[in-house]
């Protein structure tokens, strides 16, 4: 009996050992300055083979570009496949396999010419007939299923010449030139699930399940200025922030996307980072579907209740870009400026609006957040405890991701959602979300004229007028209180000294291109 | 023997102790605390321990040594409902598995045996998962967890007992079997049963720790030791006292109730 206790006194102190160990700072800097030597030595040895490591918190979900639909597998992949266009640093589209590429006047017929010698992994030439291939499997031209409902807008598409591709649509459709950013995958091969082959800067290797993705140059890169200059890229999986950022201090990465201000804190000086709006779209969507959110005076006053500058001091360390409808300012040309302050924080007003709703003492409403993100769940909390000061009492429910894909983002069984809509580079496809007929619109919002906008916009083709009509747009999502838009947080990506080259996009993406290895 | 002294058991003093320092703490924050554990100050947040907030705040600026107090409430009602449940359930189990013996026996013990080779957590956590999130559902698994263990120690204590000639006695006098059950064995039974109480209450309060650290016990906003763990992990560097008072609590309710259940089998092992 004795023994027993002793045994459990012994794992109770090692476990309390564990916890205080890890949290004592004088500990964490004396392996810090251990570390640093070991790291010195990997550099070393890094540095001849320039092999780059990071860390991602997301496992692959397939490893076919047009299967995938995370945007973490998106931004891996996206090294090993280029497509007809690419974007830059501001969202502007850049030519990549295609040369250049010209618009019919009646905006419906697109020309691209392609660049000549551009090669697959495998050595054959990327020709018209592999984007013809491309497109017809995402647009299902050829009797299959449309991988991708952005492409269902295709009508056909034909190689003129072996350089020259001729893509009609059905109608006019001014985002569609955004898409062609999309890979281009080699004619007949069937195996981009298993061992994926593009023509971007890097080479599939291998990858096991759960641990790393291992990309290697491209020799052969058709854009010989843009020919990595590393030899190697190593993407390990690693789910929680924590060991990351100890894996970072140990020296085992050398790149970590999405650090929190105190993972970089940790860090110290070991670590520069970039940082900025990453053209998210923080919100607590509210199904206006169904009571009392059908209200819009019930949605302007939960708008009124809430202080969004403290949801971005206390959840996201004060790293956050304040929202007022469902566009970040980090889409600059189309985004309308001053709809961020339109609802101030007013408790006396919103319990007015409550009033004339017939709800002055309130009412409970559930708060559905995917407990995979800790941001969304600490965010709950904050908006849980302003709600409270007009009588809206919040139960929070956690649930699995995939739980919420299915019941939240397809079938709009929920009151309240919290979730991040990731950046387009096209505003049609963050705006489309909030058009009536739209199948994803799990916001149930319902507005013609809103419906008639965007409608107008996708049909302009003048880039003025378009913009015009999207800002319109976000201010009636902004008057309708459509949902609570609350930030844009930042991204924060911590680079090893030594490691440079890394830039910010309006989409997740790696320019590892560029990144070099020195010391 | 009979001078056997409980004060000379040193685990449980220290036992007794920690259950009743923390049992006064449960009491005291049903009326009071501090501050309203919910209530957030941003202008105040990882504040350090002081006089203002004894353990300091959390990343929300709320006060963490309010927030330990409202948790040993979810600590100490998911420990009494899951030990509750376990124990009913067990003892009809074990009670009717060790009295009629036969097929009965055979029959509850290998349902038993089979619900001992899932493990406890990961048999809890598929419950949640299937039903959902919430503290109704974590006590229910919790509770169903604790069956066995308490199924085999009435089996067996009534086994033991079955044989004793007061109760063949009875049996020949024509008593019945729930007259027999509840009235001459129980009371034989109830010092295992209360270690395994006190165990199992032990037991329950680390699983439910696990399960909100997981994020499928306790929902937010309401205080649980185990979710509170997790929130402090990000600040692990920033604001150690967060994750070391809170863990330490965790670690003064498991070791409390165990050496209690020490200190108690101890003294009956003296006794007999």
């Amino acid at each position: 009996m004795k023994m027993i206790t002793i045994k459990r006194l012994f794992i109770m102190l090692f476990v309390l050992l564990f916890i205080v160990g890890c949290s004592s700072p004088t500990a964490s800097k004396d392996t810090q300055g251990k570390t640093n030597h070991s790291e010195q030595n990997q550099e070393k040895s890094s540095n001849e083979g320039g092999v780059v490591r990071i860390a991602m918190s997301t496992e692959i979900d397939n490893l076919d570009p047009y299967l995938s639909a995370a945007t973490d597998t998106g931004s891996m992949m996206d090294n090993v496949f280029d497509g007809l266009l690419d974007t830059d640093e501001n969202g502007k589209l850049v030519p990549a396999i295609a040369e250049k590429y010209a618009i019919s006047d009646d905006g419906r017929t697109y020309t691209f010419y392609l660049k000549e010698g551009v090669m697959f992994h495998d050595g054959s030439e990327l020709t018209a007939d592999d984007v013809v291939y491309s497109y017809a499997k995402l647009g299902g031209l050829n009797g299959g299923e449309p991988l991708s409902s952005r492409f269902e807008i295709v009508e056909k598409v034909e190689a003129k010449s072996p350089l020259e591709v001729v893509v009609t649509l059905k109608e006019v459709d001014s985002a569609f030139l955004a898409r062609n950013i999309v890979a281009i995958v080699p004619k007949d091969y069937e195996e981009q699930s298993s061992k994926p082959i593009g023509a971007g800067p890097f080479k599939f290797e291998e990858y096991k399940v759960g641990q790393e993705l291992r990309l290697s140059k491209n020799e052969n890169y058709y854009d010989k200025e843009n020919t990595p200059k590393i030899d190697e890229v190593q993407f390990k999986i690693m789910p929680d922030p924590e060991s990351s950022i100890l894996a970072m201090q140990a020296g085992e990465i050398d790149i970590l996307p999405g650090i929190s201000k105190q993972g970089l804190d940790q860090l110290g000086d070991t670590v520069h980072s970039i940082s900025g709006p990453q053209n998210m779209v923080q919100l607590m969507a509210m199904n206006n579907s169904v009571k009392p959110f059908d209200d819009v005076r019930v949605r302007q006053a939960i708008n009124l209740a809430i202080n969004k500058d403290v949801i971005i001091d206390t959840v996201a360390d004060g790293m956050g870009t304040k929202l007022g409808t469902n566009m970040s300012p980090a889409m600059q040309f189309y985004y309308e400026p001053g709809l961020e302050d339109r609802y101030e924080q007013n408790i006396e007003k919103a319990k007015e609006l409550l009033d004339e709703a017939g709800l002055a003492s309130g009412f409970t409403m559930e708060l559905t957040v995917p407990s995979d993100y800790q941001f969304h769940v600490d965010t709950a909390q904050v908006i849980a405890d302003q709600l409270s000061q007009i009588n809206i009492q919040t139960e929070i429910k956690q649930i699995e991701f995939s739980s919420w894909l299915e019941n939240v983002y397809n079938n709009a069984q929920y009151e309240t959602t919290i979730i991040g809509f990731t950046g387009k580079l096209d505003p049609y496809e963050v705006l489309v979300r909030y058009v009536s007929d739209y199948g994803k619109n799990f916001m149930k919002f319902q507005d013609e004229r809103y419906d008639e906008l965007i409608k107008e916009a996708v049909r302009e083709t003048d880039e003025t007028k378009k913009a015009a009509l999207y800002k319109k747009a976000q201010t009636i999502l902004t008057d309708e209180a459509a949902a609570l838009f609350i930030m844009d947080p930042d991204r924060t990506t911590a680079m090893r000294n030594g490691v440079n080259g890394l830039k910010l996009f309006p989409i997740q993406k790696f320019n590892l291109e560029d990144v070099t290895v020195t010391k | 023997m009979k001078k056997h002294n409980i004060f000379k058991s040193i685990p449980l003093i220290i036992g007794v102790s920690f259950v009743t320092v923390l049992t006064i703490m449960m009491l005291v924050s049903l009326f009071y605390t501090p501050y309203s554990p919910n209530a957030m100050d941003p202008s105040d947040r990882l504040a350090q321990p002081s006089f203002t907030h004894l353990f300091g705040t959390d990343n929300f600026g709320r006060d963490i040594f309010s927030r330990v107090m409202q948790g040993s409430q979810t600590a100490f009602l998911i420990g009494f409902s899951a030990v509750s449940i376990g124990l009913f359930f067990g003892f009809l189990i074990g009670a009717c598995a060790g009295y009629f013996g036969g097929w009965i026996d055979e029959l509850s013990m290998r349902i038993i045996d089979a619900m001992m080779a899932l493990p406890g957590i990961l048999f809890a956590i598929m419950l949640i998962s299937v039903f959902e999130t919430g503290i109704r559902n974590t006590i229910i698994a919790l509770g169903i967890m604790s069956i066995p263990s308490f199924a085999r120690i009435v089996r067996s204590g009534f086994i033991q007992v079955k044989q004793f000639d007061f109760v063949k006695a009875s049996i020949a006098k024509g008593a019945g079997s729930f007259r027999i059950i509840f009235q001459h064995i129980l009371p034989n039974v109830t010092s295992p049963i209360l270690v395994a109480v006190t165990l199992s209450f032990s037991g329950s309060v680390l699983a439910e720790a696990g399960l909100s650290y997981l994020g499928l016990g306790v929902q937010p906003p309401d205080p649980s030791w185990g979710r509170m763990l997790k929130e402090a992990q990000p600040f692990m560097s920033t604001a150690p006292w967060y994750v070391i008072l809170t863990g330490l609590f965790i670690t003064f309710m498991v070791l409390g109730f165990n050496l209690l259940s020490d200190g108690i089998r101890d003294l009956q092992d003296k006794k007999s």
